[in-house]
C-alpha cells in the first residue's frame, strides 16, 4: 500500500481520515497497526479491498498492490473476485456478521461454495475441517448449531473458519478480541497464530492494545490522526518507542509487572478529523515544543529499518 | 499507591456476608428453568479509603455484586452492613438517605445520562433531590465539582452528545461526588475509553480518593488496571470469590489456578514479559447450570485435582497470605505445571 489517502465529506469540503498511509504485508508475517480510536487504523484496512463504505472515497495518487495486481484498477467484479479469495476479514464483533436463521455448516460451507465449484456435501465435509483447524471441539456437532447457541469466543472461530474458506493469502483481523475476555482472547490469538504459521498467511492486525502486539506482530505501525507516525520491527519498537505519541501510550498503559507508578497519560484527547491541526498533528498534545513543528514532518529515519514521523529524529543524527 | 489500609473493625466500611443472587429465567416456562446463580455466596469487607478490585470475565458476577449491595435490585440473601446499618432491612426513607453515601458509575455515562438535559442539571439534579444546598448555592456548587473532574465550569450549560467518552466519564464522576458519597461502586468506568484517556481518568480516581477518603468497590476485567488502583483484590469465577489477597500478594503469587490462567493471559505490552501462558481449555459453564463442587473444576489443570473437586465446594482460606478456595492451594498449579511441561502439554502452551 503506498500513499492511501481516504476521504469523507464533513461541512461542504473533502476530510482526509486516512492522509498518505504506506506499508507492506510480508507473505507469513503479521503487521500490526496499532492507534486509538478515530486514528484511521479501519478505515486503511477496508481500503485494502475497496470497502471503504461510501459517501467514503479513496482518492487519486492511492496504490494499492495485492499479489502485484493493482486493486485500485480493477473493476467491482474483479475487486469482488479478490475479496474472500485474496484477502478474509474477521471483525470484532462475530455476532453482528453471523446470519442468526442459518446454521454454522451452512455459512461456512455457502462461503466455500461462493469461491469454489463444488457440490454441497463436500463443502460441509471441508467446513468441518476448518472449524477443527481453528480448534473447534467436536466440529460435526457444531455444523448444525446456530450462532446464538455459541459462546462469543466460539462464534468469533466460526467467523476466522468462514473467513480462511476462500482460502485467503491475506487475513485482516480488525480488533478481533475486543469484545472477548482475556482467556478467550489468548485462545483466538493462538489460533491466528497458528494459521499464520501453517498457512503462510500474511496477518493484517488492527488493534488499540499494545499488549496484544507485543506476542504476535512481526512489525508495528503506530497511527495518529490518519498517519504512520512510527514504523519498525516489533522488538525495536517496543526497545525504542521513539515518537512522543508511542511514547505517551507506553506511558498510559497500566502494567502487571514493575513498580506501580502514577500513571503519565498524554494530555488531551484524540481530535476529529474535522479539528487535525496543521504541520505536526501530535502537536497540541506533545510534550516537545519544536521549532519546525509547524510544517508537517515526513517520516524520517530513527535507526535502520525504524521510522518515525517527528521533526525530532532529524535532530538526533548528523 | 499507598499501603493497605488499615483493616481493624472500626475502619470496616462495607461488610458483605454470604451474598446470593439468583435470576428467574424469564419467559413462560420460568417456574420450570433452573435459576441463574449470579452470585451465589460472596463474603468481603471494604475499609474507609480502600479500594478493592473485583475482577473476572464476563458473566462471573462482579457487576451484580456491585448493583445488588447499592440495592439497585433485590438480594436473593445475604447481608451488607454499610457504616453499621442493614442494607437490606432499610425501609424506604433510610434508604434514600444511605443512597446518598453510595454512588456508583458506569462504563457508559452516555446511557445514564438525559440527553435533553444540560449537564449542569444532571449534577444538580442529587443535590436538590437530597436538599443538601439552598437553591442559589447550587451553580457555584456544579462549578466546582466541573472543575475538581478536570472540566470547565462553562460546560454546565452544554448537552451530553457534545463531549467525548472521556469527558462523559468525568460528568458521571462528577455527578457522583455531587451528594458528597463514602463509597462508590466504579463498574468498568475505564473500559470503554482509549488507554491516553484512560489513565487520565485513573488518574483522577486515585487523586479523588486521596482528597477525599473515598473508598472505592472497582470492578473490572482487566488485571493490569485494577492493579494500578486496587488495594487489595479478589477474583470472581462463575459467581464465587477464588482468591482473594493484597494487590501485590495477589499478583506476585497467585494460588488459584483461575487467577493463574487469568493473569497469564493478559497481554503485557512488553515482549520480554510474554510468560508461559496458560491457555484454558474449553468455554466459562453457564451459569444457570454451574458445576457441582469446585465451580472451576471442569477447566481446572490442577496436577493434583480430584474427585473430591468434583463434590466439595472448597472454601476460602489462607494460604501464603492470601484467602484462595482450592482444596489444593498450597501446591501452585502453575509451578508444578511448568516442572512437567513436557508430560502435560494439553493445558499449558
Amino acid at each position: 500500500m503506498r500513499d492511501l489517502r481516504v476521504t469523507f465529506p464533513a461541512q461542504g469540503v473533502r476530510i482526509p481520515v486516512v492522509d498518505g498511509v504506506s506499508f507492506d504485508l510480508v507473505r507469513g508475517q503479521t503487521m500490526a497497526l496499532v492507534g486509538e480510536s478515530g486514528c484511521g487504523k479501519s478505515v486503511t484496512a477496508l481500503a485494502l479491498v475497496r470497502l471503504v463504505p461510501p459517501p467514503g472515497r479513496i482518492e487519486a495518487g492511492s496504490a494499492i498492490r495485492l499479489r502485484d495486481r493493482d486493486v485500485l484498477a480493477m473493476s467491482e467484479r474483479e475487486v469482488r473476485g479478490i475479496r474472500g479469495r485474496v484477502c478474509g476479514f474477521v471483525f470484532q464483533d462475530p455476532m453482528t456478521s453471523l446470519n442468526p436463521v442459518f446454521t454454522v455448516g451452512d455459512q461456512i460451507s455457502e462461503g466455500i461454495r461462493a469461491h469454489f465449484d463444488v457440490p454441497r456435501r463436500d463443502a460441509m465435509a471441508r467446513a468441518e475441517q476448518l472449524l477443527t483447524e481453528v480448534g473447534v471441539g467436536d466440529a460435526a456437532a457444531r455444523l448444525r448449531a446456530y450462532p446464538h447457541q455459541l459462546s462469543g469466543g466460539m462464534r468469533q472461530r466460526v467467523m476466522i473458519a468462514i473467513a480462511l474458506s476462500a482460502e485467503p493469502d491475506v487475513l485482516i483481523a480488525d480488533e478481533p478480541t475486543t469484545a472477548l475476555d482475556v482467556t478467550v482472547q489468548a485462545q483466538i490469538l493462538e489460533v491466528l497464530d497458528h494459521l499464520r504459521a501453517s498457512r503462510g498467511m500474511s496477518v493484517l492486525l488492527i488493534t488499540h492494545d499494545l499488549g496484544i502486539v507485543a506476542g504476535r506482530a512481526d512489525r508495528v505501525a503506530v497511527m495518529y490522526a490518519g498517519q504512520i507516525v512510527e514504523e519498525a520491527p516489533t522488538a525495536e519498537l517496543f526497545a525504542r518507542p521513539s515518537h512522543p505519541y508511542t511514547q505517551g501510550l507506553f506511558a498510559s498503559v497500566p502494567r502487571l509487572s514493575g513498580p506501580i507508578q502514577r500513571l503519565n497519560p498524554i494530555r488531551g484527547s484524540v481530535p476529529p478529523p474535522t479539528a487535525w491541526p496543521s504541520g505536526c498533528r501530535f502537536r497540541p498534545r506533545c510534550p516537545i515544543v519544536h521549532p519546525k513543528s509547524e510544517q508537517m514532518p515526513p517520516l524520517l529515519d530513527v535507526a535502520a529499518d525504524h521510522q518515525m514521523r517527528c521533526w525530532l529524529a532529524g535532530d538526533s543524527r548528523p | 499507591m499507598s499501603p493497605t489500609a488499615e483493616r481493624d473493625g472500626s475502619s470496616v466500611l462495607l461488610r458483605v456476608t454470604d451474598l446470593v443472587k439468583y435470576y428467574r429465567s424469564g419467559g413462560m416456562f420460568a417456574a420450570k428453568a433452573p435459576p441463574v446463580r449470579a452470585v451465589d455466596g460472596v463474603s468481603f469487607e471494604i475499609s474507609r479509603g480502600e479500594t478493592l478490585g473485583l475482577v473476572g470475565e464476563s458473566g462471573c458476577g462482579k457487576s451484580t455484586v456491585g448493583r445488588t449491595i447499592l440495592r439497585l435490585q433485590p438480594p436473593t440473601s445475604g447481608s451488607v452492613v454499610f457504616e453499621g446499618q442493614d442494607v437490606f432491612s432499610l425501609g424506604r426513607e433510610p434508604l434514600r438517605a444511605l443512597r446518598r453515601r453510595m454512588q456508583i458509575i458506569f462504563q457508559d455515562p452516555y446511557s445514564s445520562l438525559n440527553p435533553r438535559m444540560m449537564i449542569g442539571a444532571a449534577i444538580a439534579e442529587g443535590i436538590e433531590i437530597h436538599r443538601l444546598l439552598p437553591k442559589h448555592a447550587i451553580a457555584s456548587r456544579v462549578a466546582s465539582l466541573l472543575e475538581e473532574v478536570g472540566l470547565d465550569p462553562s460546560y454546565a450549560r452544554r448537552y451530553p452528545h457534545e463531549f467525548s467518552g472521556g469527558q462523559r466519564q468525568r460528568i458521571g464522576i462528577a455527578r457522583a461526588l455531587a451528594v458528597e458519597p463514602t463509597f462508590i461502586v466504579c463498574d468498568e468506568p475505564v473500559s470503554a475509553l482509549d488507554v491516553s484517556v484512560q489513565a487520565q481518568v485513573l488518574n483522577l480516581l486515585a487523586d479523588l480518593q486521596q482528597q477525599r477518603g473515598l473508598s472505592y468497590l472497582f470492578i473490572a476485567h482487566d488485571l493490569a488496571v485494577v492493579r494500578q488502583i486496587a488495594h487489595r483484590v479478589a477474583v470472581m469465577y462463575l459467581g464465587h470469590i477464588v482468591e482473594t489477597a493484597a494487590t501485590e500478594t495477589l499478583l506476585a503469587d497467585p494460588r488459584h489456578p483461575y487467577t493463574q490462567a487469568l493473569l497469564s493471559a493478559v497481554p503485557e505490552p512488553d515482549p520480554a514479559a510474554q510468560r508461559n501462558r496458560i491457555v484454558l481449555s474449553g468455554d466459562l459453564p453457564s451459569p444457570s447450570n454451574p458445576p457441582s463442587g469446585c465451580p472451576f473444576h471442569t477447566r481446572c489443570f490442577h496436577p493434583l485435582r480430584s474427585e473430591r473437586c468434583r463434590t466439595e465446594l472448597p472454601l476460602l482460606r489462607p494460604v501464603h497470605g492470601s484467602l484462595v478456595a482450592c482444596h489444593y492451594a498450597e501446591v501452585s498449579a502453575r509451578a508444578a505445571l511448568a516442572d512437567t511441561a513436557s508430560d502435560e502439554p494439553a493445558a499449558a502452551r
